[in-house]
């Protein structure tokens, strides 16, 4: 992506020398062609040289969420603005009294008279909508949550928080005329939600998670990632291994990044995946391939 | 044993935040000691801190619209704390713009002070952000701990340089040297020095003046018959001076410092409402 940005590198010189700007694909050569047009004749073209890869799509779908919120970016990016900018992750949640309440999350419960314990208190009416269930509260990664909101304030776009139970991933959306943001981040599993039985059309709840999550990260994160693939053919088992979809070729993605969330120095109890698709959607949304196929088992752990 | 306290004055708020901030810089870990009409925060000098050692005191009344204080027994309506300046000054940070700010000491899982910021909003309601920073409360048995130190019998006593000017020569000698020599006279000289093995570097300060000081004991009679041009010296940490010098976000009304000789340095800083002092020991 660095090269990519690097020809667009500084704005206010291209807003004054560029006529037009063309992109094309040369698959044959692996090249990426950026070609400015620019004033008097100059034409400069970029060459950047890309790599196919298998592309990870998260399975979710923001109808199936019990709770979602709009607000103006710039209300949640004040709100944000109170807490350290070295904090991980934060919990959102639907507070007594119709608050909406954001609090930072402490990874070690064992420690709590050394930390400071910051919460804001939202009244619903700073929201545009509300349409959250009593009580409930995720935990995600604020990094990039933090990064998601620059960008939608520089926009000035409302954004939409869809999310459901602690341990299913919560997708931040925003909606222009020209784009479709999604963010889709892990929300951390609250260790005493195991006690539920399993959901009706029989995938198996997560893996009881221990109090450290330490050593079953990765079996955790794929059975999040299966249970949240809810159109399956019926009564299939989750697969143990990664599910992957193949993209339809149909598809254009003007704007799509894939950006590896789990960063390898991380303490091995906290990895969150986040892929950030900026796409527009055909309509009815990509419907589930009919044979699921998996073609690469989940490396990514081992970056 | 109760504390309440609020803010709903901004200038008192950045006042406040802004004693919090030097505070902040000057010491990792300080001592809260509450009374019914001042604050104080104390370093006590302990090796760990290098000897150094800080008394600041600030009047309740100057900066909080409500102050409430209930110390641990009658006899000692005090309540002394051990807390983290940093959390302190990181909650009022963000709280520039705030309509109050509450102050209590809670007890939930742990003894925490609660800063509680109440932020306008568009809405029909407030924004209340509150920090809950952990403190420790310190028991009387440990409160001879705190005194507050006496001021030393010292050979030269000196206004400083104006703090910009001096932080700026600091700095760049902090550079060149871990060790600095302060020393001045009753004549209102003052020098600062450093010398290594390449380089040595003296500033010199003329017509900084010597503060008066009542005799009010013998002690201080010494400093009375002292030749005027005769310097007294301590040479110190480089750092310490640089952080003291560092940590000041506002001008001080009156600045000055008391040299004993090879082995302390004490200075003073006053504002309308805040004073600060600052012992920083000489190296051996």
């Amino acid at each position: 992506l660095q090269s990519f940005l690097g020809v667009f590198r500084s704005l206010p010189s291209l807003e004054k020398t560029v006529g037009k700007c063309l992109i094309l694909l040369k698959p044959r050569a692996n090249r990426l062609v950026v070609q400015l047009h620019c004033k008097y004749g100059v034409t400069k073209t970029h060459n950047l040289a890309f790599q196919e890869c298998e592309l990870l799509q998260a399975v979710y779908d923001t109808q199936r969420c019990a709770s979602s919120l709009c607000a103006p970016a710039r209300v949640l990016a004040e709100a944000v603005v109170h807490f350290p900018q070295t904090l991980a992750e934060v919990t959102l949640g639907a507070g007594p009294g119709g608050k909406i309440s954001l609090r930072n999350y402490m990874e070690d419960e064992a420690a709590p008279s050394k930390s400071v314990v910051t919460e804001l208190r939202l009244a619903e009416d700073e929201f545009q909508t509300v349409a959250v269930s009593p009580g409930s509260r995720i935990t995600f990664c604020l990094k990039e949550f933090r990064g998601l909101l620059t960008f939608a304030e520089a926009s000035n776009l409302p954004l939409t928080i869809h999310y459901d139970e602690p341990g299913r991933p919560v997708v931040f959306t925003l909606e222009d005329t020209v784009l479709e943001v999604h963010l889709v981040l892990a929300t951390l599993s609250d260790p005493k939600s195991d006690l539920q039985p399993p959901t009706a059309n029989g995938v198996s709840h997560l893996p009881a998670p221990s109090d450290d999550f330490a050593d079953d990260l990765e079996s955790y994160m794929i059975a999040m990632e299966s249970s949240a693939y809810e159109d399956g053919p019926s009564g299939a088992p989750p697969s143990p291994t990664f599910p992957l979809r193949t993209p339809r070729p149909a598809e254009s993605d003007p704007e799509e990044e894939e950006e590896e969330g789990a960063v390898p120095g991380t303490p091995p109890h906290k990895k969150f995946r986040s892929l950030f698709f900026g796409s527009v959607l055909t309509p009815g949304g990509p419907s589930p391939a009919p044979t699921q196929e998996v073609l690469a088992e989940d490396s990514d752990g081992e970056n | 044993m109760r504390f309440r306290a609020k803010i709903v004055d901004l200038a008192c708020l950045n006042h406040f935040s802004r004693v919090i901030n030097t505070i902040a810089k000057l010491a990792k870990t300080c001592t809260l000691r509450l009374t019914v009409s001042k604050l104080y925060f104390i370093l006590s000098d302990k090796v760990a801190n290098g000897g150094v050692s800080m008394w600041c005191e600030l009047c309740q009344g100057n900066f909080f619209d409500e102050f409430q204080m209930e110390g641990v027994a009658a006899e000692h309506n005090e309540i002394y704390l051990e807390l983290v300046p940093e959390n302190l000054s990181r909650a009022l940070k963000t709280a520039q713009a705030a309509k109050a700010v509450k102050i209590k000491l809670t007890n939930k899982h742990c003894p925490c002070l609660r800063v509680a910021v109440e932020l306008p909003s568009l809405s029909s309601s407030s924004r209340i952000v509150t920090h809950d920073i952990p403190v420790g409360i310190i028991p009387r048995r440990l409160w001879n701990d705190f005194r507050e130190p006496s001021v030393p019998d010292f050979d030269v006593s000196i206004y400083l340089p104006v703090l910009k000017t001096m932080k700026s020569v600091v700095e760049r000698m902090k550079n060149l040297s871990n060790s600095i020599v302060i020393e001045a006279n009753l004549s209102g000289e003052m020098n600062l020095k450093i010398e290594t093995d390449l380089v040595s570097v003296t500033t010199h300060f003329k017509d900084l003046g010597n503060p008066p000081w009542a005799s009010e004991d013998e002690c201080q009679s010494s400093a009375q018959d002292r030749d005027l041009e005769s310097m007294a010296e301590a040479r110190i940490d480089i750092k310490k001076l640089q952080q003291l010098l560092a940590g000041q976000q506002v001008n001080p009304t009156k600045a000055l410092c008391n040299i004993v000789s090879n082995r302390i340095v004490h200075f003073i800083l006053l504002h309308e409402d805040v004073s600060l002092q600052y012992f920083i020991p000489a190296l051996a």
